[in-house]
């Protein structure tokens, strides 16, 4: 690819709201395009992890270079990246978008804009990215595309009025959205022989080639044998190929100059030397500052992983480390529990981040996990100066020695149509949402802006706000910082004893009614013993609440036929089999399910 | 074979199925139950043959309900087993004398050696019963009639689906009774839907007054695949509660020991020395044959059963090819040809001691299983238990060369502790324990 015409690149992506066509609209691209034939395409090429295809969501962004003949004659080089499309990966999102010139904005012909339509937008906005709209799924009975169009242009305030009217899925219009890339989306800038500047936007750790970094090269040009540094990192490495992506494969190349979306390999051993948003650079002729974005990847929600089989704790161990190697935002570190035995506390970017870790370890790895609570991070400010950041809610220290606590809090945006309005409304003051505006998008739709505890909002917020709005309500939201807050730890004692692993903090207001419903849920979950179980909530060794599973009063088969006793064994076994999946704390087996109740109390 | 063995005799016929029953049994015609009858005698000679030198202690005739048949052809089947196991000895001379048999013939006259007369129990419905079928069952030599009432109330037995009436019952009763049978079953069901404690305090009275030797009180199970699981699968508002239910179990308890029956297995009651030798069998894991459809056998900890196909079950055993060259042998799970089976190792045929001349028809003798030891102990305890006076743990320790202690210790201390069960020379359920018995035999399967 050496020597190819700046001016006939095109660096873009495509933004959307969840479920508006993102992924199948770039299927339809590389189908066009000629790169697969549709007979190679499996639906979605981009999304490639088993569990992205069955959730329809892309959580690792991927990129793909395609070729593109124009109607002016001309060829053009196309450099696709699929952004993750979660509130999770906020961050990844605005690395991968850094190395674009332009997005496509696809905006669902019935549905007009959500609230990612517009987090996205005006995140690709921020970025400088020249942004073209197209409305999609125009084929379906209820497109309303002028009403969008209308709506873009009031809203977002960009035109709209030629945006292509397409249906991905049917492949409807996909030649009118080719030809706008080119017309549409600047060429890249950039000096070829200026020092080298590349933004990482992603990297892949392989068993052979170490990590793979996937970069933007901004300004100069990196090939084989080029020392390179990651500036932000200060690891120090030497080229050993670079190439561009294929449709799922890594074709390798001379060089990769300004201008350019590649990857790099220089026998890198962890992800964590090649973090997202940091700057290639040439260690001997550096350039002389950072490209601007970088942070440093944080984890939001930490929760407990613990095998449910105590005896797999290693297996546990490794897998963790395997995943780590390809996602350093996935944090890890070993806790013991008195009810679980051992396992860790991990850290994740939100809960979609922890539910994809927790389901790849179940099924990459055959796991059977016990999950405690999710939480966040809290910071405890003790009385002698020190501040604490808490991960693990058994780790509070005493009151006394505590000063205060700051809980982290977000700015959310939730766009809703105006009969839900004073439903949303209701949910985000229980949930101890400070109201911060409303503006009116159109006629009908509402953006609703509020500040929320992030531990409001973590477990079960989107559901509530799903369920409150029959399905309408869509939500963004963003780390804005930490709150002083009344907050208290409430424990949970099953047959008077504490069980670690059901700790949880909670505001103080809402202490009272999550350890009702705690008791309420436990008393569900936990079977019934040959004696009866007291289940309380405490908070500070003050009992809140209470509830009892009585003792089994009657469990006997009374007839046993005769010679045939395969069928007392096998109720017998399968009465056995249940007790494998509960944990003994004293005299009392917890189902593991109970360990993650706390996180269905909302189920109403 | 010298270790004692029982007889089970599966009759899969009856008039009507109950709503409650998931038995084998079906209501059939003549025809199929003489076809049936056939291959059955078929099936009982070939067994006879392997098995002839053991003592038969008991032999159990169940169902369906065994007295639909026509006498004669129970009559046929009491012959037979007669005439196969001659060890089921001085069958005439608790039945009278008219028939002169083949083992009688053996026998010397006079003072007979003394032999523990076999108990032959046989389950028989009001309704499906006369006079002349009794005086025959009696006859034949049948010494214990098990009698299916389950209550004495109307519409009880209407929603049970019962055929008969209690005046039905009382009929049959007092003809058993006329014809000399002086062990008599009474079989009754607890917490039907919507009975009240009072309606089940009638039926106990009324059956006690009649002074049966034996009880068996079982509390409802609603069986998958009943027109019970239909109605009240999901629906256990509309059956007693709980707390009724056991109340009703107390209750029964009560009334009975009051009577002088003593509870000698979680639901069945009987006068001192009336206890059912058949039922101990099971719970003491004594070796019983099962003959007829779907019945289940274990011998020398061996267990396997009967095909549930009536189908496959007569075509093979009507034929009569009892010397059929095609039988084969046990070899734990696998099935071995008769050729391959000869040539088994001096081991392999110590470990299945005496049957290893038996031999096991493919698709009709299924699910064939050698225990391990493992699985045996799990069975002595959880059979066992049921038994009100429990396990010995001398015996558990002769039979497996170890103590009960080392293998089941930690359960034993846990629930004496929490007072279900009783330790001493022998281990046992308290009355509490009864009630919860399911949770605790299910921490006696090993891992």
């Amino acid at each position: 690819m050496a020597g190819i015409d700046q001016s006939k690149i095109r660096n873009f992506c495509i933004v959307a709201h969840i479920d508006h066509g993102k992924s199948t609209l770039a299927d339809r691209i590389i189908e066009k395009t000629g790169l697969l034939t549709s007979r190679e395409m499996q639906a979605q090429v981009l999304d490639n992890m088993e569990l992205e295809r069955e959730r329809g969501i892309t959580i690792k962004a991927q990129t793909v270079r395609i070729v593109y003949k124009a109607k002016d004659g001309e060829e053009y080089v196309f450099n696709l990246i699929d952004t993750p499309g979660h509130v999770d990966f906020n961050y990844e999102v605005s690395r991968s978008l850094a190395a674009c010139d332009g997005a496509i904005l696809v905006v669902d012909a019935a549905q007009g804009i959500e609230a990612q339509t517009l987090a996205n937008v005006y995140l690709a906005l921020d970025h400088d990215l020249d942004v073209f709209p197209v409305i999609n799924k125009i084929d379906l009975p209820s497109a309303e595309p002028e009403r969008v169009k209308e709506e873009i242009e009031d809203v977002i305030g960009i035109e709209a009025h030629d945006a292509p009217l397409i249906s991905a899925k049917n492949g409807i219009g996909i030649e009118e959205v080719l030809e706008q890339i080119v017309a549409k989306i600047p060429a890249p800038e950039g000096d070829p022989n200026a020092p080298l500047q590349a933004l990482i936007f992603d990297s892949l750790y392989d068993s052979y080639k170490g990590v793979i970094i996937f970069c933007r090269i901004k300004e100069g040009t990196v090939k084989k044998g080029t020392p390179i540094l990651m500036m932000a990192t200060g690891a120090k490495a030497e080229v050993v190929e670079v190439g561009y992506f294929g449709a799922g494969q890594f074709l390798e190349c001379e060089e990769l100059s300004a201008g350019m979306v590649g990857y790099i390999t220089a026998s890198i051993k962890n992800v964590k030397d090649t973090a997202v948003g940091d700057t290639v650079t040439n260690a001997m002729e550096p350039c002389k500052e950072p490209l601007p974005g970088y942070k440093k990847v944080q984890s939001m929600v930490y929760c407990g992983m613990y095998p449910a089989d105590g005896a797999k704790y290693p297996d546990l161990r490794d897998a963790l480390e395997k995943l780590q190697l390809n996602d350093a935002s996935l944090n890890y570190e070993p806790e013991t529990s008195i009810a679980l035995g051992f396992g860790f506390r991990c850290g994740f970017l939100g809960l979609l981040h922890l539910e994809i870790i927790q389901e790849r370890l179940e099924r990459e790895y055959n796991l059977d996990l016990v999950t405690t609570a999710p939480g966040v991070i809290y910071k405890v400010h003790k009385s002698n100066g020190e501040v604490i950041e808490l991960t693990n809610p058994s780790n509070l220290p005493d009151p006394s020695e505590i000063e205060y606590m700051e809980e982290p809090i977000v700015s959310a945006e939730i766009m809703v149509t105006s009969e839900f309005i004073g439903a949303i409304m209701e949910l985000c003051q229980e949930r101890r949402g400070v109201y911060l505006g409303m503006e009116y998008m159109e006629e009908k739709r509402a953006l609703l802006r509020y500040e929320l505890p992030l531990n409001e909002i973590i477990y079960d917020f989107f559901d509530a706000l799903k369920s409150r709005s029959r399905g309408y309500a869509s939500f963004d939201y963003e780390l804005k910082g930490y709150e002083q807050s009344e907050l208290v730890k409430l424990d949970m004692l099953i047959n008077k004893e504490e069980v670690d692993a059901l700790s949880f903090i909670v505001h103080k207001d809402s202490a009272y009614d999550r350890g009702r419903r705690m008791c309420e849920k436990l008393k569900e979950e936990i079977p019934r013993h040959l004696f009866e179980i007291p289940i309380q909530a405490a908070v500070g060794g003050k009992v809140i609440a209470r509830e009892t599973v009585k003792a089994m009063r009657k469990d006997v088969l009374a007839k046993c036929y005769g010679g045939d006793i395969t069928r007392k064994k096998k109720l017998l076994e399968k009465q056995k089999e249940g007790k494998k999946r509960m944990r003994q704390v004293g005299n009392v087996e917890i189902p593991q399910q109970a360990f993650m109740s706390v996180l269905k109390l909302d189920d109403k | 074979m010298s270790n004692p063995l029982s007889l089970y005799i599966h009759i899969p016929f009856c008039i009507k199925k109950c709503h409650y029953c998931d038995f084998l049994s079906a209501p059939a015609g003549e025809e199929t139950q003489r076809e049936y009858v056939r291959a059955l005698l078929h099936e009982i000679e070939y067994w006879g043959k392997l098995l002839s030198g053991a003592p038969i202690k008991s032999v159990y005739i169940g169902g369906g309900t065994p007295s639909v048949l026509p006498e004669e052809l129970m009559v046929e089947i009491l012959c037979k087993l007669k005439k196969s196991f001659p060890y089921i000895t001085k069958i005439e001379n608790t039945a009278g004398k008219k028939k002169k048999s083949h083992v009688s013939e053996a026998e010397p006259k006079g003072k007979v050696p003394k032999v523990a007369e076999p108990e032959i129990s046989m389950e028989i419905n009001p309704g499906t019963v006369t006079e002349k079928k009794l005086k025959a069952y009696s006859q034949a030599g049948i010494n214990r009639l098990s009698i299916g009432l389950q209550s004495v109330d109307e519409d009880e037995l209407k929603l049970l689906g019962r055929i008969h009436t209690y005046e039905d019952f009382m009929e049959t009763y007092h003809m058993a009774r006329a014809q000399g049978f002086s062990n008599l079953n009474i079989d009754l069901i607890s917490a039907l839907p919507g009975q009240k404690l009072e309606s089940w305090q009638d039926t106990l009275e009324k059956v006690l007054a009649l002074k049966p030797e034996h009880i068996s009180a079982y509390s409802l199970i609603i069986e998958e695949g009943t027109p019970f699981y239909e109605t009240y699968f999901g629906h256990e508002e509309l059956l007693p509660d709980e707390e009724t239910d056991r109340v009703m179990y107390a209750l029964t308890k009560h009334m009975l020991r009051e009577a002088g029956y003593e509870r000698y297995e979680i639901s069945n009651y009987s006068r001192k020395g009336k206890e059912c030798l058949h039922n101990l069998v099971y719970w003491q894991r004594g070796n019983y044959l099962g003959l007829g459809l779907g019945s289940s056998s274990m011998i020398d900890n061996i267990r396997f059963r009967n095909t549930d196909s009536m189908k496959d079950y007569v075509n093979y055993w009507s034929a009569g090819n009892i010397k059929d060259s095609s039988v084969i042998g046990i070899h734990g799970k696998t099935l071995l040809a008769l050729s391959d089976f000869e040539e088994h190792t001096a081991k392999e045929q110590e470990r299945y001691g005496n049957f290893q001349k038996a031999h096991v028809i493919p698709n009709i003798c299924v699910d064939i299983k050698s225990l391990s030891q493992k699985e045996q102990m799990e069975e002595f305890m959880f059979l066992g238990l049921r038994m009100m006076k429990g396990i010995s743990a001398k015996e558990f320790e002769e039979a497996f060369g170890k103590s009960i202690f080392d293998v089941y210790g930690h359960q034993i201390d846990k629930y004496k502790e929490q007072n279900v069960l009783t330790v001493d020379e022998r281990i046992a359920f308290t009355d509490r324990g009864v009630d919860v018995s399911n949770m605790i035999l299910a921490d006696f399967l090993l891992e």
